[in-house]
């Protein structure tokens, strides 16, 4: 569909706000405390934060929870009762001040959950999401979406962008998708036509660092490169660049016993674990941790656009601000593009 | 509600054989018969076993797709979760999710001669294979299966290699590791390896199929290619640890290449473009 493109007035975010909640939207939006800004529950309008560059994890658990029931099972004279998840328990969900490097980050999601097997968990709960994105009007030394394709007021998997057209301006929003189009239809006056609209010049710059498409012919000769074990020395394997990270979908199986009761629980796992891969016999195939640094970035910029053609970054710079021992993707990226294989 | 990928089959374990020290075959039937009715599956393939409460663990489907109404898992006791399935009793209730991966290409194999090489806990992954061959056996020349363990004890199947041993159109040489014997051991003693090159079956018009651990494997390769085996006509399983079976979880990748949607089976022109990491 052509984009739509509307001016909302400031004042009347919070409007829009109320309204979704009148018609029992359930909004997931960034709040800011103790230095970290994440997605809650918005019960208000209020406090909803607008200043931060970037939440402090990504969104991506809004399809992907970070540990989700799969099953319940029960055990009984007859035997065994399994029950699977009630799809009607999922609530629409309206995802609010979702940054264009998450925005994309879904659909990069989408292609893990879909190539193949279908995962349906996922589908029905993304089926029920409506992303609101909210362009980028400030950007820091992390940042790279421009990078991998991206930009900071991209539309790619926003229903509706949000682009706020000077420091205390009204917002540009463009209409992106039919589901944007439905949220649009509850408060339609909201949504004024206008001539002046403009958005470019209020977007952060983000200059590009490296060309991702070199990287990944780079990446098929540099399997065996010392520069895996030079630049993973200090990693920890704490995991905290995939937990982070909007694309990072490795995940565990775990079941949960509760005496006879319990549930089978998909959660949220990292290639960086030193037990990942590791057999039951005590064999493991990525032992080192250089080994696994590897892993995560052949993944990203080389597997997964081989095997799914969509890269696995989406350049927010998360990973790195995450580190705790300040390794940076951003930098290693731009050495692998600078070494000559 | 809609397909949940991760919702197993309940199965009910309708017999157990115990195999050798910590190894125990399994047969299971399904709790409901309109499941059995639509699962099908090839040989080579594989799924999740589970124990509610406990979780779930990934082994091959042992018994060929040519015997229906049941499937066999067969394994040893090492982790959590078979464990649990040991402990399981005759008429316990499992989980079981699959059929996963790909298939032994049995019917390209019409009229060549298979020799299959097996190494201790890897003879249930090609044990489908084996029925599912000898159940067509019309289809196939010579047949010939050499399988060791470490001692007598080890050996898996022992009913079966009986069977094996007995057939006319089958050629079965067994052998347990140096000082694995016991007194009445009529078999061969040495490695498998060593004993391949002993037996040296030829490689005119011949499958090799190569299942065990990844030493037997990697000295077993090498024998074959003196031989003159190609490394199109030897076929082997990858064993990468696995959550779901179905190309998400991200654990079992070698490379670009998805051992649980690639594989299981690959041949060792396959494997020679991998990168080395499994």
């Amino acid at each position: 569909m052509n984009i739509d493109k509307r001016l909302v007035r400031k004042d009347s975010l919070e409007k829009l706000f109320d309204i979704l909640k009148q018609n029992s939207k359930t909004i997931y939006a960034p709040f800011s405390k103790n230095g970290k800004t994440s997605f809650m529950d918005a019960k208000s309008f209020a406090g909803i934060s607008t200043g931060h560059i970037q939440t402090s994890e990504s969104s991506k658990d809004i399809a992907f929870p970070r540990a989700e029931k799969i099953l319940d099972y029960s055990k009984n004279k007859e035997g065994m009762s399994v029950k699977g998840i009630d799809f009607a328990d999922i609530p629409e969900v309206v995802l609010w001040g979702v940054r264009p490097c998450d925005a994309i980050g879904i659909g990069e999601l989408s292609s893990i959950f879909n190539w193949d097997y279908k995962d349906e968990i996922y589908n029905n709960r993304l089926s029920k999401v409506t992303v609101f994105g909210f362009s980028c009007n400030k950007s820091d030394e992390y940042c790279f979406c421009t990078s991998v394709g991206g930009n900071p007021g991209n539309t790619a998997g926003s229903d509706i962008l949000f682009t706020r057209m000077g420091e205390d301006g009204d917002y540009l929003a463009e209409i992106i998708t039919e589901k944007g189009l439905t949220v649009v239809s509850l408060a339609q006056n909201l949504f004024e036509k206008s001539e002046t609209l403009e958005r470019e010049k209020f977007l952060a710059e983000v200059p590009v660092r490296f060309n991702h498409e070199e990287i990944r012919k780079k990446l098929d000769k540099f399997f065996e490169s010392k520069e895996w074990i030079e630049e993973s020395l200090r990693c920890l394997g704490c995991g905290a660049c995939a937990y982070v990270c909007p694309t990072c979908a490795c995940f565990d199986i775990q079941d949960e016993a509760h005496g006879k009761k319990g549930s089978r629980v998909r959660c949220w796992d990292s290639c960086g674990f030193s037990h990942f891969t590791v057999h039951t016999s005590g064999h493991n195939p990525r032992g080192v941790q250089s080994a696994r640094w590897r892993q995560r970035i052949m993944h990203k910029f080389s597997y997964m656009p081989e095997r799914l053609s969509v890269y696995g970054c989406t350049g927010c710079g998360r990973c790195s601000r995450a580190c705790p021992v300040d390794m940076n993707i951003l930098e290693h990226l731009i050495s692998i593009q600078e070494v000559t294989v | 509600m809609m397909d949940n990928l991760y919702m197993p089959y309940l199965m009910r374990i309708d017999r157990i054989t115990y195999e050798a020290p910590g190894v125990k075959t399994f047969m299971l039937k399904f709790v409901n018969e309109a499941d059995q009715e639509k699962f099908s599956y090839k040989a080579g393939q594989f799924g999740e076993y589970s124990v509610y409460g406990v979780g779930e663990s990934t082994f091959c489907i042992a018994s060929p797709p040519t015997r229906k109404g049941y499937i066999e898992c067969t394994f040893r006791q090492t982790g959590k979760v078979t464990n649990a399935l040991s402990d399981c009793e005759e008429g316990s209730i499992i989980g079981f999710r699959g059929p996963y991966g790909n298939v032994f290409p049995i019917e390209e194999w019409k009229g060549k001669n298979l020799l299959f090489i097996a190494g201790g806990i890897a003879l249930p992954p090609m044990r489908c294979v084996i029925w599912n061959a000898l159940d067509l056996r019309d289809n196939f020349k010579d047949v010939t299966i050499i399988y060791g363990a470490r001692t007598v004890k080890d050996l898996v199947y022992k009913d079966e290699l009986k069977d094996w041993e007995l057939r006319k159109d089958v050629k079965l040489v067994t052998t347990v590791d140096p000082d694995g014997e016991s007194p009445d051991w009529k078999g061969e003693i040495g490695f498998v390896p060593t004993i391949v090159e002993k037996i040296a079956p030829s490689s005119k018009g011949t499958i090799a199929i190569v299942c065990g651990p990844p030493v037997m494997i990697k000295y077993t390769f090498p024998v074959l290619a003196k031989l003159g085996f190609t490394d199109e006509s030897i076929y082997t399983t990858l064993e990468n640890r696995m959550k779901c079976g179905f190309g998400k979880c991200g654990r079992c990748n070698v490379g670009k290449v998805y051992v649980c949607k690639d594989g299981p089976v690959f041949t060792l022109a396959q494997l020679k473009e991998l990168p080395d990491e499994y």
